[in-house]
């Protein structure tokens, strides 16, 4: 006996089970981010003075950032689909993309942060670059961890397409939802930290 | 057929199990322990606040010199206690052990839906709760700066705090990978026929208590980031600018909020009250509905009350912050709330309580134990009220009516139900009995000193004690006339370690038992009882799956030819 609607939907829900599971994940990465966002809010309101992001962070490199990011969640659903469409090929070349854009983020997120040491700008200068460290800090341990799943079902974990293609097919389209919610985060970010 | 035929050694069967009932036993075994070191705790702290700066007896010489605690040792003692019994021997008892080993035999499913990740979270608990013990081992001892780790205190304590928000990180992880397979498993695994309103109450409340953990606990681990970043860092989200601790300025930038911990903390940690108390419900619910014969009266109104309950435990989180200073219009709403969230508990306790009506009662241990978690959570319920209002609660605020109003909760209540739940399932585990003369013991004595050591927490509550006072309150000359409480409430304790000294015995003696070859002992109409052999099969748990035509809790149906007709009978 195998536990059921591990590949195929429930006919009464329309979902298979690792679906729904990164759904109430994600519900919860909410309820995470949603807190840091509140504390940010809470702390910004109750500040003498809070100084507005742009003068301290550079903006191109984040808009620069924020273009990466999207693309390679065009790529990862790319991919996705691919598999859908049998085109195996190309989903490697989509996983592979989707893996180069992530690196580009974190090069470019390198290159701020070095910058921001070598002004004298850490953490504990003031709460305004704490939680902006916090945050993105945070933001790039889901980028990594993403990569790190990424690059499994990209390399070693690709021949389970010879044994279970609808199973593997899942788990790219798991990978993908929680892709796209870290670029989504990103999105909120950007603007929040960056721009207001 | 489901039985494996490939031999499996100790480790990979017991150890490294992906099975839903090993790991719920796992959880079980191991969280027994950390209620038992929790108590212990305790039962050390009880004598300094009976008999102040006197050596303790037996532990004295782990504690320091001359076997007299020190008052640094207290506080540590203390927020550990707190933390041991609510993260490590509570919830995983309740929602760990109970809902890993019978929600799956409930719903009628071979498994739950993710077996790795199940496993996954017992290890994140048990390498979580060896963190937080090794914070007794490093400079300046464990954390000391109480269960709830108010900052500023908390983020200039000693290294035991750091232990403490890493520990907490593996639990919150723990509990994430938990509740996110509750929830898959209830919502896509359960049987045919088993539609939402066949579920038996556990079930129920295992499902909403899953939801609460999944939504409450992230918050608490962005605080715990936060906090780490105060301590490690150097941030100052929790300190405010200007602080000076024992005459020294602090060396922050400032501008923060020690407020900010208390609102993340608090929105944890009041959904975790209902953690806490809602798989009880679940177990009392089972327990009486099976030892009254009769359906539970107002199943509807129960499920309803429960997912109303789990929704407005999200809003009531600040009525933990009254004397803040965060402004009376912020009170107001959160006194409306918490006046509103008691209707729920009421109402699920009255349905327990007129459940109980007319019905031809067996008073087994299981149901002397669900009997008396009816009064005592009442206690506990109506003792909150008055904290739930902010006029009131400025005077009773950290005093020890405080303590006395939750442990009535937790202690007598949930802790009940849990050896309620220990009781009555475990012919179904073991394939055995306990023995009822030391089961009736162990609830009467239980129960006796249960209420010695909390109920007069409310006359020292009510005169001003505090609840943080080393010494008891010797030094407070408003505290002298209910001093003497404080040796009863100690002794109380002490012998309340005694009485379970009878669930130990009972325990190891039922397990060198012999079989009785019953697999539905208590007459239970759910298919945990009716469809899986004592104890169920390994790998797979029911023969054939079956399905499911009735509701929960068909007792005594007339004209039927027994007294219970189970779920899975056709009809």
């Amino acid at each position: 006996m195998d536990i059921p609607y591990t590949v195929k939907d429930r006919p009464d829900t329309g979902l298979y089970n690792g679906k729904l599971g990164i759904w109430l994940f994600l519900g919860s990465e909410v309820m995470l981010f949603g807190g840091l966002f509140s504390a940010y809010v809470f702390l910004r309101t109750g500040a003498e003075s809070w100084p507005t992001g742009a003068d301290i962070l550079n903006v191109p490199l984040a808009t620069l950032n924020t273009l990466f990011l999207i693309t390679s969640s065009v790529t990862m659903v790319m991919s996705w689909a691919s598999l859908k469409l049998k085109e195996f090929d190309k989903f490697k070349l989509y996983a592979g993309l989707t893996l180069l854009l992530a690196a580009s983020f974190l090069v470019v997120k390198y290159f701020e942060y070095t910058a921001k040491f070598h002004h004298g700008l850490f953490p504990s200068t003031n709460n305004f670059l704490g939680i902006y460290f916090t945050l993105t800090g945070l933001h790039v341990l889901h980028i990594i961890g993403g990569m790190i799943v990424i690059f499994f079902f990209w390399m070693p974990g690709a021949k389970m397409w010879e044994s279970d293609p609808d199973r593997f097919t899942n788990r790219i389209e798991i990978v993908g939802l929680y892709w796209h919610f870290v670029d989504l985060v990103w999105i909120f970010l950007f603007p929040v930290l960056y721009l207001l | 057929m489901s039985t494996d035929h490939h031999k499996e050694s100790f480790l990979t069967k017991y150890i490294f199990s992906t099975d839903h009932k090993i790991i719920g036993l796992q959880y079980g075994i191991t969280s027994l322990v950390w209620l038992l070191v929790g108590f212990t705790l305790m039962m050390i702290m009880r004598y300094q606040l009976a008999y102040p700066g006197n050596p303790v007896p037996i532990v004295g010489n782990l504690l320091g010199e001359g076997g007299i605690m020190p008052s640094e040792m207290y506080n540590s003692l203390g927020a550990m206690h707190g933390t041991i019994m609510i993260f490590l021997g509570v919830v995983p008892l309740a929602f760990g052990a109970f809902g890993n080993y019978f929600l799956p035999l409930q719903i009628g499913t071979i498994d739950m839906a993710f077996p790795k990740l199940n496993a996954a979270s017992y290890w994140m608990y048990f390498v979580g709760s060896i963190v937080m013990i090794v914070g007794f081992f490093v400079p300046g001892g464990a954390a000391n700066s109480g269960w709830t780790s108010y900052p500023p205190l908390s983020v200039t304590a000693t290294m035991g705090q750091t232990v403490w928000l890493l520990g907490m990180v593996f639990l919150i992880t723990s509990s994430l990978l938990g509740s996110i397979n509750i929830l898959v498993t209830v919502i896509q695994l359960r049987a045919k026929g088993m539609t939402w309103m066949k579920l038996p109450i556990f079930v129920w409340t295992q499902f909403i208590t899953a939801f609460l953990l999944l939504l409450a606990f992230p918050p608490l681990e962005a605080a715990s980031v936060l906090q780490l970043m105060d301590r490690l860092v150097g941030t100052s989200f929790f300190m405010p600018s200007g602080l000076v601790v024992s005459g020294v300025v602090q060396n922050y930038t400032g501008g923060g909020s020690p407020l900010l911990w208390q609102h993340l903390f608090w929105f944890l940690a009041h959904p975790e009250v209902y953690v806490l108390i809602l798989p009880a419900f679940g177990i009392i619910t089972e327990v009486i509905a099976n030892n009254t014969r009769k359906p539970i009266w107002g199943y509807k109104a129960m499920v309803y009350a429960m997912v109303f309950l789990g929704f407005m435990s999200f809003i009531v989180w600040a009525h933990h912050m009254y004397i803040t200073g965060m402004g009376t219009s912020i009170g107001a709403f959160f006194q409306t709330t918490t006046m509103i969230i008691s209707i729920p508990s009421v109402v699920i306790l009255t349905t327990l309580f007129l459940s109980l009506w007319g019905g031809s009662i067996r008073f087994n241990t299981p149901m002397l134990f669900a009997l008396a978690f009816i009064p005592m959570f009442g206690i506990g319920g109506l003792t909150g009220l008055p904290l739930g209002l902010a006029a009131s609660d400025i005077h009773l605020h950290d005093t020890y009516y405080v303590i006395g109003h939750f442990h009535y909760v937790v202690a007598p209540g949930t802790i009940f139900a849990l050896f309620a739940g220990i009781y009555y399932w475990f012919p179904k585990i073991t394939g055995k009995r306990t023995n009822e003369t030391l089961g009736k013991l162990h609830f009467f004595f239980s129960f006796i000193f249960m209420n010695g050591v909390f109920m007069p927490m409310f006359v020292q509550g009510l005169a001003g004690v505090s609840r943080r006072l080393w010494d008891g309150g010797e030094i407070y000359a408003h505290a002298a006339d209910v001093l003497y409480l404080n040796e009863v409430m100690s002794i109380s304790a002490w012998l309340l370690g005694l009485a379970q000294i009878f669930f130990i015995v009972n325990m190891i003696i039922s397990l060198r038992g012999k079989k009785t070859g019953e697999t539905n002992p208590w007459g239970a109409t759910t298919i945990d009882w009716t469809d899986t052999t004592s104890p169920p099969l390994g790998h797979g748990n029911f023969e054939t799956v079956p399905t499911v035509y009735r509701g929960p809790y068909e007792y005594s149906v007339p004209g039927a030819d027994k007294d219970f007709t189970p779920q899975s009978e056709k009809g």
